[in-house]
């Protein structure tokens, strides 16, 4: 099915859209593998931004005039699409943030501080992201709650039993990353989204690493929140979305205060206006959101599932050309369908950073370091990893680039 | 360009794969650790002064990290003997890749000078004019 849908994805036309993968530098061609960072954008998306600056920049909501008018109904129907994309029920329950981060610490402030105190347990996994995990530390220790982590075995897939056993009673909230950023593996999101409702808990998926390269349905997960970020799915920087259910996020105080999420403002007190902007004081991204909105139809014009059958094409292809090697050491689950398009890895006597260094002299964009995984790095014995990720627009040449310069580290460090 | 990375000269290989002055010192006048947290680079130094308690006299560091961060620690420990500490107070992050004698990429910086910082942290504590537990560059 997936080979299918390969063959028709013309990876040729889509890289004709990214000037930016024609570059060189010393005569190299950039071979782009550090997607799970952040993707590149597509010249679609570049032009909705600046045909919106050249065309119909004004500052939104209250404005009489004929440019504000525009400006606002292209900002309030990007959240339209987003909600259409991710079968949310509609824009109240779409809000625009920063990115991830910032819709994580909305949650955890605007609800968290507020609801949580001693005794309450806060459940994430041991492969969270920074985003979630040092935030809801940080909830934590203001609150009293206590902060515990579903173990991940050998594979790098979470234990489901010890998931069941610490969302209990107690638990008011679970986070959970869909696709971990480092290990690669997808979680049963559904399932533990299942789990901490029959605790009466709350569920907060991080989507970052899914909603690029996924078909994502928050309404079939039931998921209370679900987060991700518009730079890495060939949308621009400095927008995130939040997704929230439109119940939770109306009991919900705001988690910023100023213009724009009014409704009434005297010099003693003042309230909230309606969803979503109740959760988006001050000029928002407007540019930033008409270039998301770009980005998803771009998305939605290839088609999610082809762009998930590709990414995962190409990621089972590196996992089993690294896997080959003798000497590479790869970190989560094999390859399947509950394994997404990176890979993690570690050359034996090869620090990640200077692999990564070496790489840089192919041109070859890698990350290495901790991708703001820490304790699963301590947990998996290693200071650092390799990751290379997958987009639609690369190639099993450029798979190839990256296995071929494995042996100018070996060279050296031998 | 391939073997002819700039970063990975022969001299810095080296002191990687052999490093001098590796180990702990039997009663160094002080010892500093410190850690690069961006890399997991980590470096602990051991200093030992002479009778004039400004000259160093030995220096021997252990740690765990990048080539770079590893060979500067090496060289770094070759290179401070005989000096003061006012010396190695003066030091910058400039001496330190002259030192290295290869050009380093900034991304790669804060691990060619976490040694240094090590023994410039551990300098201070002794002389009472620093209270860190542990040196972090900084990001």
């Amino acid at each position: 099915m997936s080979q299918q849908n390969l063959e028709s994805l013309d990876v040729g036309a889509i890289r004709d859209e990214f000037p930016i993968l024609e570059r060189e530098f010393d005569g190299q061609q950039v071979v782009y593998l550090d997607n799970a960072a952040t993707t590149q954008t597509p010249d679609p998306v570049v032009d909705a931004m600046s045909d919106y600056y050249r065309e119909s920049n004004a500052n939104i909501h209250r404005g009489i005039h004929h440019l504000s008018q525009e400006a606002s109904i292209l900002y309030e129907e990007a959240h339209d699409r987003v909600a259409e994309f991710i079968n949310a029920d509609g824009r109240e329950e779409v809000i625009f943030t920063k990115n991830t981060t910032e819709s994580e610490n909305l949650v955890a402030y605007a609800w968290g501080l507020n609801e949580l105190g001693p005794g309450d347990r806060v459940v994430l996994t041991e492969m969270e992201h920074h985003a979630s995990l040092v935030t809801w530390q940080q909830i934590g220790e203001k609150t009293g709650a206590d902060v515990e982590y579903i173990r991940i075995d050998d594979d790098g897939r979470l234990d489901m039993d010890h998931a069941r056993e610490l969302i209990d009673d107690d638990t008011a909230i679970l986070s959970a990353v869909h696709v971990s950023n480092t290990l690669g593996t997808v979680n049963p999101v559904s399932e533990l989204t299942d789990l901490a409702h029959e605790h009466g808990a709350l569920s907060f998926i991080d989507g970052a690493q899914a909603v690029p390269n996924r078909p994502v349905d928050v309404e079939a997960i039931d998921a209370d929140f679900y987060a991700f970020s518009g730079h890495k799915m060939a949308g621009p920087t400095g927008i995130g979305v939040l997704y929230g259910k439109q119940h939770l996020l109306e009991e919900m105080e705001p988690y910023l205060y100023g213009g724009g999420m009014i409704r009434k403002v005297t010099y003693e007190e003042s309230t909230w206006g309606d969803l979503p902007w109740k959760f988006e004081p001050g000029t928002p991204q407007i540019a930033e959101a008409v270039g998301l909105e770009a980005a998803i139809d771009w998305l939605e014009d290839i088609g999610m599932e082809r762009i998930q059958a590709h990414e995962e094409e190409i990621a089972r292809y590196a996992y089993e050309q690294l896997e080959s090697e003798e000497d590479v050491e790869i970190y989560g689950p094999e390859p399947g369908p509950d394994r997404g398009g990176l890979v993690s890895f570690n050359v034996e006597g090869v620090h990640a950073h200077d692999l990564a260094s070496i790489m840089n002299d192919h041109t070859i964009a890698v990350r290495a370091g901790d991708h703001c995984t820490q304790p699963l790095h301590d947990k998996l014995g290693v200071p650092a990893s390799t990751r290379a990720s997958f987009y639609v627009y690369n190639t099993r040449e450029e798979v190839d680039k990256l296995v071929a310069a494995l042996d100018d580290a070996r060279q050296l460090f031998a | 360009m391939g073997l002819g990375s700039d970063m990975y000269r022969q001299q810095i290989l080296d002191h990687y794969k052999n490093p001098r002055n590796y180990g702990e010192l039997e009663d160094p006048t002080f010892t500093h650790i410190g850690e690069n947290p961006m890399c997991g680079d980590e470096i602990r130094m051991d200093v030992k002064l002479g009778d004039d308690e400004e000259t160093i006299e030995h220096v021997a560091f252990k740690g765990d990290g990048c080539a770079i961060s590893q060979a500067s620690a090496s060289m770094l420990s070759k290179e401070l003997r005989g000096k003061t500490l006012e010396e190695l107070q003066e030091m910058n992050r400039d001496d330190v890749i002259d030192m290295l004698g290869v050009d380093i990429s900034p991304m790669r910086v804060k691990c060619a000078v976490l040694a240094e910082k090590v023994a410039q942290d551990g300098a201070e504590i002794y002389q009472g004019e620093l209270d860190v537990e542990k040196t972090t560059t900084e990001d």
